[in-house]
């Protein structure tokens, strides 16, 4: 691929005022606009609120999700998270008011009355979140009094998300939106309780490919009990158990911040940050987790599955190691914490990253990003496409860690590419999914294929 | 797991009526269908008047069925736009766009939030500093009417009433074609088959080489596909439009019979022997020539195909969802293999549906299927668990009533989002009859080789 070196970087990617978006690594502070909205008339890799709000929830199992607008938000969120359940697959059929003119102009809160009075009669959910969208939002549908209504009516929470899609283009927001309905659907009805137990919550963890699984066999080795996951395989109910947690573990932090900070204001709990992705970040957590139980035998049968686990991959990474050591990479993601833990494991790989950028991270985070790069990484807040083209081709990048759209141009660009979006399959947690991560790294970054783009067909003979 | 439930088991076992809302849609919004459309113009930026949520969606849906970039810009609405509408955000995008992406042509198309605000397009885009050479064409694409064909439609329409013009001199011997809304491996054989006529063409939109495009290293913004915006200027001089299946492309061809008298001929997508024969025909019937001997040859390839293997599929019943042209031609097609169309639905509205789909089982014969425009899959699952069908056509979305019903599938039309390769091999024509008479046989076989007791287990079919 060093012949990448000749092609012409993309004419003028980058927008002026988009350079106070883009820095570069090394101990200084970045001063990254990270909270800019995204330019009018830029291809943006941002999407909506709605879009925020969505992979949130969405992973609820047993809940009915029901978006509230015209028919497109709905089917472009229907089934597309990897998120795995162990009990219902209600959350994977997709609900939608389907308004049409009608509904735009005289309102769309009798057509949702009647959808979640369907939808209660004929499924039975124990809970119904109602997604705003543009048009509802714009049009005013009181969708608070609706499902306040609907909740009194049948006993079941019906739920409002209040994730019109204008307020931001920042998925951030949505998250929030997400955060907020969580909150209201777990905080106890006057007279109820949850009694306090030594279980712990996982807060922004959305069992993609099983992850939520495997770390709870992790815990479940250690003498340690998963509360309820935020939102991986849960349940409404299990959901509404999460008062009775004695420490929540957040590993997305972009989603769940907000949870956490919530849940130790109304019952106390202590929260603390955890990365699950990469050998390294699994040990550190597990190690932290077993710290706050500060019980011998804990501490003991943790040490013993980090050293058994340590041991067992250690040659496989080896292996790899050898195959990738010296490549190059970059890195685009929706949020900070996953580059984080992206730029721990490739460099555990050998790896050299030349480019690090999310969608959603915050100042601080891009600070500690900063920090664990070379000074001639390039680091970029919210990139449009050219701006990853001209990097992906300037730093003659070998292999991209990113999502779905960043997936097709690096192929275009004769780069590998390993998926760390939400929509995945693959288990890419704990000591397993370091493996399994170096072997999609290995696959696409070693793939013969390669080969062949060096080869052209000669227009003539000789 | 005891006691689990897998996807379609929550929803209730029996037939229920249903008055409002959609579960499991069949369709999605107008906008990717005009930014699909727009792809097909050489050096286009579509542009996504609305909230970046929409562009990015649009974006990521096409980028998963055709697993190439999808490029597209958004107004990038935020609540202050929401408010004072959304010129402000259309002038700078245009700005913006033109400065940074620098495309030949940008167009523009509404989303159901800058629709709801009320902004004039028309209005707005007078005001706007479009800079010299360069075009800006629109359409409105409220989300909550139509579907992403209504769309598409619509897209292709605006390509015609901005950028087709006149010479005001006799028609040229030249032909327009506007292929529907199909895969880029569609449109490059709907090309062939013309051009074995030595007809000269012109097709809009033409998607092929932009999302087919080879992979050589180096990224092109804008790939050398699509119909150049001079084509689509010359198309108003042209002799006659052929416009390939009903709800996506007449609306752009009798714009140009109405504006410019350039005759329309209305066709069905030439999926299928017989609509291939139909498409075929035309062209000879119109510019009076001979059909060229390899397309003979062709049709007879098919023919025979069909008497080898119709012992495979005859008399099976098949169920039939997806995009109305597509789903119209698939339904004559299965009648031809001497199928049975049971149930057919699609999630477009529009009455003509039912009645195009009425009329080929009259002919054929055919009485107590189920036919239904705007209709969901819940529907579709629900008329099938009260009565199987031997096999279901239609897109990745029939995959959880495939498994759940354990009826085998062959992946047709938009999208197809599990499978690869699919859009650069054809459907249309007679190439795309062997295809699918291939991948209907061999989902059959495939099932039957499964399940069959030993003694059974044939080696030669």
């Amino acid at each position: 691929m060093e012949d990448l070196c000749a092609v012409p970087s993309a004419p003028d990617a980058c927008i002026s005022e988009r350079q106070n978006s883009i820095a570069s690594g090394g101990k200084n502070k970045t001063g990254i606009h990270c909270t800019d909205d995204s330019l009018a008339g830029s291809v943006s890799q941002r999407a909506c609120v709605f879009c925020g709000a969505r992979v949130v929830l969405n992973p609820v199992t047993d809940a009915v999700h029901l978006v509230h607008g015209p028919i497109g938000c709905a089917t472009y969120t229907w089934d597309i998270r990897g998120s795995l359940s162990s009990g219902s697959e209600m959350y994977r059929n997709s609900f939608s008011t389907d308004m049409k003119e009608h509904d735009v102009v005289f309102g769309g809160e009798k057509k949702l009355v009647a959808c979640i009075d369907e939808i209660v009669e004929k499924y039975h959910p124990p809970a119904i979140f109602v997604y705003a969208t543009c048009v509802s939002g714009m049009i005013g549908d009181d969708i608070i009094a609706v499902s306040k209504a609907a909740s009194a009516r049948y006993g079941i929470d019906v739920v409002p998300v209040e994730s019109s899609g204008f307020i931001s283009g920042n998925k951030v927001v949505g998250y929030r939106a997400a955060a907020e309905a969580l909150m209201k659907l777990i905080t106890p009805k006057d007279g109820e309780s949850v009694e306090k137990t030594r279980k712990l919550n996982f807060l922004g963890e959305y069992n993609l490919g099983g992850e939520t699984w495997l770390i709870r066999n992790y815990l479940a080795e250690m003498g340690i009990e998963i509360n309820v996951a935020f939102t991986g395989d849960s349940t409404v109910a299990a959901l509404k158990q999460a008062p009775g947690a004695c420490l929540n573990i957040v590993q997305c932090t972009g989603s769940m911040h907000w949870v956490a900070a919530n849940l130790e204001k109304k019952f106390g709990t202590p929260s603390m940050s955890v990365n699950f992705f990469g050998a390294e970040n699994t040990t550190e957590s597990l190690r932290r987790i077993a710290a706050f139980y500060d019980d011998p035998a804990i501490t003991r049968r943790t040490e013993v599955l980090v050293a058994r686990e340590t041991e067992r991959i250690r040659l496989v990474i080896q292996r790899y190691r050898k195959k990738l050591a010296g490549k190059r990479a970059a890195i685009y993601v929706g949020g900070a914490y996953k580059a984080v833990a992206i730029i721990r494991q490739l460099r555990e790989l050998g790896m050299e990253i030349v480019l690090t950028g999310t969608q959603t991270g915050k100042k601080e985070e891009y600070d500690d990003i900063s920090g664990m790069l070379d000074k001639n990484a390039v680091i970029i807040d919210d990139a449009n496409p050219a701006e990853l083209e001209k990097f992906l081709i300037e730093k003659r990048v070998d292999v991209m860690a990113g999502g779905v759209k960043e997936r097709v141009l690096a192929y275009k660009l004769g780069i590998g590419f390993v998926d760390h979006n939400h929509d995945r399959k693959e288990c890419l947690a704990g000591f397993e999914g370091s493996v399994t991560f170096a072997h999609e790294v290995y696959v696409t970054t070693c793939s013969p294929v390669w080969k062949q783009l060096e080869l052209t067909l000669a227009p003539e003979v000789g | 797991m005891p006691g689990v439930k897998t996807m379609l088991e929550c929803i209730p076992e029996t037939l229920i009526a249903r008055t409002t809302g959609k579960i499991n849609p069949a369709k999605t919004c107008q906008p990717i269908g005009a930014m699909y459309a727009a792809l097909g113009i050489h050096g286009c930026l579509p542009h996504s008047h609305g909230s970046q949520g929409c562009c990015a969606y649009h974006r990521m849906h096409l980028t998963r069925h055709f697993r190439e970039p999808v490029l597209a810009s958004s107004s990038s609405f935020t609540e202050g736009a929401s408010v004072f509408g959304g010129a402000a955000n259309l002038k700078t995008s245009i700005k913006n766009v033109f400065q940074i992406y620098n495309p030949e042509i940008m167009a523009v198309h509404t989303t159901c939030l800058s629709e709801t605000i009320g902004d004039d397009l028309p209005n707005i885009l007078k005001q706007s500093e479009i800079p010299e050479g360069k075009v800006v064409i629109h359409v409105n694409t409220p989300s909550y009417q139509g579907s992403h064909i209504t769309g598409f439609s619509g897209m292709v329409k605006a390509m015609v009433s901005y950028l087709a013009v006149s010479d005001g001199g006799e028609k040229k011997d030249q032909l327009n074609v506007i292929p529907g809304f199909v895969n880029p491996g569609d449109m490059r054989e709907i090309r062939r088959i013309v051009s074995a006529f030595n007809v000269k063409t012109i097709m809009f939109p033409d998607i092929s080489n932009v999302l087919d495009a080879p992979l050589t290293s180096k990224y092109n913004m804008y790939p050398e596909g699509g119909a150049t915006i001079a084509e689509i200027r010359d198309s108003a001089n042209s002799s006659a439009t052929i416009a390939l299946g009903a709800f996506a492309s007449n609306d752009a061809a009798d714009l140009l019979q109405e504006k410019f008298g350039v005759t329309g001929i209305p066709l069905k997508l030439p999926i299928g022997l017989k609509a291939t024969d139909e498409f075929i025909m035309a062209v000879r019937d119109w510019f009076g020539l001979d059909v060229p001997a390899s397309l003979a040859t062709e049709r007879g390839q098919v023919v025979d195909t069909l008497i080898d293997t119709n012992i495979h599929y005859q008399g099976k019943t098949v169920a039939i969802f997806g995009d109305p042209d597509h789903v119209i031609a698939m339904t004559e097609f299965v009648l031809t293999m001497g199928m049975v169309p049971k149930y057919i639905l699609t999630g477009t509205p529009g009455r003509q549906f039912d009645a195009e789909i009425q009329k080929l089982l009259k002919e054929a014969g055919i009485e107590g299927s189920r036919v239904k425009a705007e209709g969901d899959l819940l529907e579709l699952h629900q008329w099938i668990r009260e009565d199987p069908v031997d096999l279901l056509i239609g897109t990745t979305y029939g995959k959880y009533i495939a498994r759940k019903e354990d009826i085998p599938l062959v992946r047709f039309g938009f999208p197809v989002l599990d499978r690869a390769v699919h859009p650069l091999m054809p459907v249309v024509g007679y190439r795309g009859c062997l295809r699918l008479i291939e991948q209907i046989s061999n989902a059959l076989l495939d099932r039957r080789d499964r399940n069959c007791l030993d003694e059974d287990y044939e080696l030669v079919l």
